[in-house]
């Protein structure tokens, strides 16, 4: 009864065997436990063993061949025998054998030519790389859907799931912005805030946007503090809003006449007067100079007022202090002076902080009429639109044109309400349209 | 009660466990004549006499693997490593076979051995004497490993780790050894794998042990001021781990900060830290923080010795970053 | 000097054959892939654990080795199939499959356990002769290593201190020439191994490991001088490794004109030798053994074959020693843990 020899696995780590060199040609006699074939390994090149005494009948696997652990690899048997018959029969037997090594892809499973080419073919050429890059699939490019993920930690993430709280209302405190046990602390059951600036992007989320379409503009830290200043006033100022006319044509004659007869370092602007003219007022109706402060009103009994001032990384509202207290070319010059700083990037922190007013002034820009948002922690801004020829009903019952200018106020209702607003701009509006009631403060 | 030093706890804990059980000996460098290089052992050699109290060569591969054969054939041995550090030699008898022996025996010869002595830095000692090794021994399965410088608890866990019928790795502390405390007299067993809270709170809990724990308390009491109330938890078995308490402690002040000596890479640290993000992660409002030593080896240089260990001033910033105080 | 009787050379070299021809089937079944891991077979050197170990009292003196270990607990009384179960890694193994070729041990013969680490375990040898001495025992304990363990810092420090404190322990060198693939000479500066005993003031003895009457004679006469002085003492046994170090051992190292004369030199052929020189078997007798052999071999080798795989859940057995009541808490969270994973990956599952 004829043998198989199959590779034999000399090691753990070896994969599959390799026929270094057969020590027995085809036909010679061989004797069980001398050496009939070179195996190598990963690790060495080991003689291996006849299974059995006999002739070699066939090498299955030739010198320099590899094949699959346990695959025959020769058949050793008696003078005459029939090797094939011999391997057939063997590997009908392995196959019934769950542990019979798989042909392994690639290799034909003929029984017998288990072998791989001998001779090392030539490794198939690397295949060539494609001309051009291939195209890129166009969804991958559209952009995140939001530039700021929610970021909570994990209790106040419970904490809210617990209340009801939509967390996307809420401000965080944390680092980053984190949302922490103390900011969900304080809200009320099923309540939240409209989370405001972060949210604006979202609309093109499952838009895939054309490439170039959208310019990715990184945002400064002026940027950054504009958006979480405004979007925190937004969210917890209660605001509402007061509009009224102003017939500037006598103020603007007695600009025109004054300025005619003073040196230049004297010069003034509308504005110049409009701060002068709105810390006095203001010094008449503390209740609106003031702050929310949880527990109490701060009412101050200074004015400071805050310009809102455009400058090339955004918008900074240098502070005149004192305002109530300065004469009107002093107004002029320290505003001046900080404009030109703010615009230069120049300010101090304190320059910038601790107004308790703010005044915004879009009229230069043809601006009619708008809202401004309201500088935490101050209670009021006004904003100011153009001096436009308007047609107005005189007391007489006459059509006439006057200079108009609208003002509309944006008050903190936790601090103003609706007739503490009206008096502020009613007396406001009485020193614009005669400012020497203004001087004696009447 | 009576009021003893850290090494008279652990000698009164091995002479009574010595008297009640004839198979229980102590060997190590020093142990006998010289009384112990730390006078733990002091009076052990008169009291037992040189078959049960054993001055060795110094050979810590060599000793320790006596120990493990010794255990293994029916004896308790108590091994003293002069230090941890000296105890790196012996890691092959430690991790390849005291551990493993219950194991590849399928239990049949379990390894009742402690092997104890001063872990960690001690004062100006350089870079191969000032060393922790805990991360390391509780990564090995097979074994457990205590570390503590409280009087009573190193008394019960002493007494615990030489009833214990596998091997336990003892941690103390060459500074701590004249630390004193109150000792319940006789008969008195710390469970291996029961951790303490060692003062309440409810703002943040600092994890701590061995000689950490000093540190623990002197950051709670400088936060108690501002009104923080800082719970110090020192889990005195390190493997196996007292998990319930820590979580319970976090569950309950949302807030972890764990000081470890030694090297901050993969350590117990780190595996609290992943044990509690699983078990509590809803729980916590910030990220756990460690305080750990800085990554390198240990400074002679009194000044650079004390920035390279957890220090006052970096524990007090972890706990503020997870209070969110600035 | 107490040679062996013609009963017991008869049953030696019955236990030499089972230990030769059970380690060529395990050869064997290694490269057919029956079982993995590391495989060092102990061919050559049967005539050094026979004449050892039949001179102690067995399953009452220690006897701790290092990795070549097939052969030294089925010497002292564990079974084949045991044995071969554990190749096979079978819960029916010496040690249910924890430890494999490497990691026998055996409770009934003292077999302190094959160890995986050169000369890890000669620090344990003195500690179990500590443990003799501490506890006034009539024992000894044999510690088998191999040549190249001598080398080992371990090892010093072992023989210092059975040295300094008197302890009952013999340490056997099984000098094959090799430490795996590099011969001795070219890492040990001794033309005699056992000279190494003169550092610790020790005894020392050379014994001739390919002659199983002459090893059994002398190592009768040590063990008892050891039980009765408690003095330990370093024996170097020569003796020859006719396989490679391991399975992959392509054996570059050394010539095959050296292997042959080596060959001539086979314990079991000398056996076979003096048996038959002393009319103590016909070639009839040693066929019929063969057979009787086969047949064990075969048995153990159907046994490992059918024999069951562990439990996964034995995955956790044996990490720990049981406890006394209230000593010990939470030891078995990691098992406790994977379980509860183990449990989420079913429910998991069980969505699908």
């Amino acid at each position: 009864m004829a043998s198989v020899m199959e590779m034999p696995k000399l090691s753990d780590t070896m994969k599959e065997g390799v026929v270094g060199k057969w020590l027995k040609k085809e036909g010679e006699k061989v004797t069980a436990g001398s050496p009939v074939v070179e195996i190598e390994t990963d690790k060495a090149t080991m003689e291996f063993e006849s299974p059995a005494s006999g002739l070699l009948l066939k090498i299955l696997v030739a010198d320099s061949g590899t094949c699959d652990l346990g695959a025959p690899i020769a058949v050793i048997g008696k003078d005459g025998e029939n090797w094939q018959e011999a391997l057939n029969k063997h590997m009908e037997k392995k196959g019934s054998s769950a542990k019979a090594a798989a042909p392994k892809p690639g290799t034909p499973a003929k029984p017998a030519a288990p072998a791989k080419a001998a001779t090392p073919a030539a490794k198939p050429a690397a295949p060539a790389k494609a001309a051009t890059p291939a195209a890129k699939p166009a969804a991958l490019t559209a952009p995140v859907a939001s530039n700021e993920r929610l970021k909570v930690s994990p209790l106040a993430r419970r904490i809210a799931a617990d209340k009801g709280i939509d967390l996307a209302h809420v401000p965080g405190t944390g680092p980053n912005g984190r949302i922490v046990l103390r900011d969900v602390e304080a809200i009320e059951p099923g309540q939240g805030t409209p989370r405001g600036a972060e949210a604006t992007f979202g609309g093109f989320a499952a838009h895939a946007l054309p490439e170039g379409g959208v310019e990715r503009v990184p945002v400064t830290n002026m940027r950054k503090i504009i958006a979480q200043r405004l979007t925190e006033s937004t969210q917890t100022n209660p605001a509402f809003y007061l509009t009224l006319s102003v017939n500037m044509g006598p103020l603007l004659a007695w600009r025109k006449q004054t300025l005619a007869k003073v040196s230049d370092d004297k010069k003034f602007s509308v504005n110049d007067i409009l701060v002068f003219i709105a810390a006095r007022a203001l010094r008449k109706h503390p209740e609106v100079n003031a702050s929310w402060q949880g527990d109490h009103i701060a009412k101050y009994h200074f004015v400071n007022m805050a310009v809102a001032v455009a400058v090339p990384a955004g918008l900074i509202t240098p502070v005149v202090r004192n305002a109530d207290t300065l004469t009107l070319p002093a107004i002029a010059a320290a505003t001046k002076d900080l404009i030109k700083r703010a615009r230069d990037g120049k300010l101090a922190p304190d320059e910038y902080q601790g107004g308790t007013f703010s005044i915004s002034n879009l009229g230069m820009n043809g601006i009619e009429e708008f809202t401004s948002i309201i500088n935490p922690p101050q209670a009021g801004i006004l904003a100011i639109g153009a001096t436009i020829p308007t047609p107005v009903v005189n007391p007489k019952g006459e059509i006439v044109v006057e200079e108009r200018m609208r003002i509309t106020m944006t008050c903190d209702h936790r601090v103003i309400d609706g007739a503490v607003g009206s008096e502020f701009l009613k007396t406001l509006k009485g020193y614009l349209e005669d400012p020497v009631s203004a001087l004696f403060q009447v | 009660m009576a009021v003893l030093t850290l090494r008279e706890a652990l000698n009164q804990a091995m002479s009574e466990e010595m008297e009640r059980d004839p198979s229980v000996f102590v060997m190590g460098e020093e142990v006998a004549e010289y009384n112990g290089a730390y006078k733990v052992t002091k009076g052990m050699l008169a009291k037992f006499g040189p078959m049960r109290v054993v001055d060795s060569p110094i050979s810590e591969a060599g000793f320790c693997g006596l120990g493990v054969g010794a255990a293994m054939a029916g004896l308790r041995p108590v091994i003293e490593m002069m230090t941890w550090n000296f105890a790196i030699q012996a890691f092959d008898q430690i991790i390849n076979h005291a551990a493993k022996m219950f194991f590849m025996s399928a239990g049949m010869y379990s390894v009742p051995m402690v092997i104890r002595g001063p872990h960690g830095a001690a004062h100006m000692l350089g870079a191969q004497h000032s060393q922790c090794v805990d991360h390391m021994l509780v990564n090995v399965p097979g074994m457990y490993v205590v570390s503590t410088i409280d009087p009573a608890d190193a008394k019960g866990l002493m007494k615990a780790a030489i009833r214990s019928n596998n091997p336990v790795c003892f941690l103390e502390s060459e500074m701590m050894y004249g630390r004193e405390g109150e000792v319940p007299d006789g008969e008195h067993i710390v469970p291996i794998g029961v951790g303490a809270i060692k003062r309440e709170g409810t703002d943040v809990t600092i994890i701590a042990w061995n000689k950490m724990t000093l540190l623990a308390h002197e950051v709670a009491e400088a936060l108690a001021e501002d009104g923080i109330s800082v719970e110090i938890l020192d889990p005195r078995t390190l493997q196996p781990l007292d998990e319930d308490l820590i979580f319970a402690s976090v569950r309950k002040t949302h807030r972890l900060v764990i000081i470890e000596e030694g090297w901050g890479v993969s350590t117990i640290g780190t595996h609290i830290v992943d044990r509690v993000v699983k078990e509590c992660f809803d729980e916590l409002d910030a990220p756990p923080e460690r305080v750990t030593n800085h990554f390198v080896p240990m400074h002679y240089n009194e000044r650079l010795e004390h920035e390279t260990l957890p220090n006052k001033e970096r524990a007090l910033a972890a706990v503020n970053r997870v209070l969110y105080r600035s | 000097m107490p040679a062996p009787s013609n009963d017991q050379l008869v049953s030696f070299y019955k236990e030499m054959l089972l230990g030769r021809r059970i380690e060529e089937r395990a050869g064997q079944l290694y490269v057919q892939q029956k079982f993995s891991g590391f495989c060092h077979l102990y061919i050559g050197q049967e005539a050094v654990s026979t004449g050892c170990l039949n001179a102690i009292r067995k399953g009452k003196d220690y006897v701790i080795g290092g990795y070549r270990d097939h052969v030294q607990p089925m010497v002292l009384g564990m079974s084949a199939r045991a044995m071969m179960a554990e190749l096979f890694g079978k819960a029916t193994g010496c040690v249910r499959g924890k430890g494999g070729s490497m990691h026998m041990f055996s409770k009934e013969g003292r077999f302190l356990g094959g160890h995986g680490i050169v000369g890890g375990q000669a620090p344990l040898a003195t500690g179990v002769g500590w443990k003799i001495k501490y506890s006034k025992e009539d024992l000894v304990c044999l510690c088998f290593i191999g040549d190249a363990a001598i080398n080992q810092g371990q090892f010093h420090e072992a023989m210092n201190m059975a040295a300094i404190w008197n302890l009952p322990v013999i340490f056997i060198i099984e000098n094959n020439l090799y430490g795996m693939g590099t011969a001795i000479k070219r890492t040990c500066a001794l033309d005699v191994l056992a000279d190494r005993a003169k550092g610790y003031n020790m005894a020392q003895a050379v014994v001739d490991g390919r002659n199983v009457v002459n090893t059994y004679t002398q190592m009768t006469e040590i063990v008892e001088n050891v039980r009765k002085t408690s003095k330990p003492i370093l024996i170097e046994i020569q003796t020859y490794r006719l396989r490679g170090h391991s399975m992959s051992d392509p054996q570059a190292y050394r010539s095959k004109e050296e292997v042959e004369s080596e060959r001539a030199k086979d314990c079991l052929i000398l056996l076979k030798d003096e048996l038959l020189k002393r009319k103590l078997a016909t070639e009839a007798d040693f066929e019929a053994w063969e057979e009787d052999v086969a047949n064990v071999v075969e048995d153990a080798v159907t046994f490992a074959d059918e024999s069951p795989e562990p439990e996964l859940s034995e995955l956790w057995d044996d990490v720990l020693a049981p406890e006394p009541e209230g000593l010990v808490f939470n030891a078995d969270m990691y098992r406790t843990q994977a379980e509860t994973a183990a449990l989420s990956l079913e429910e998991v599952m069980a969505r699908r």
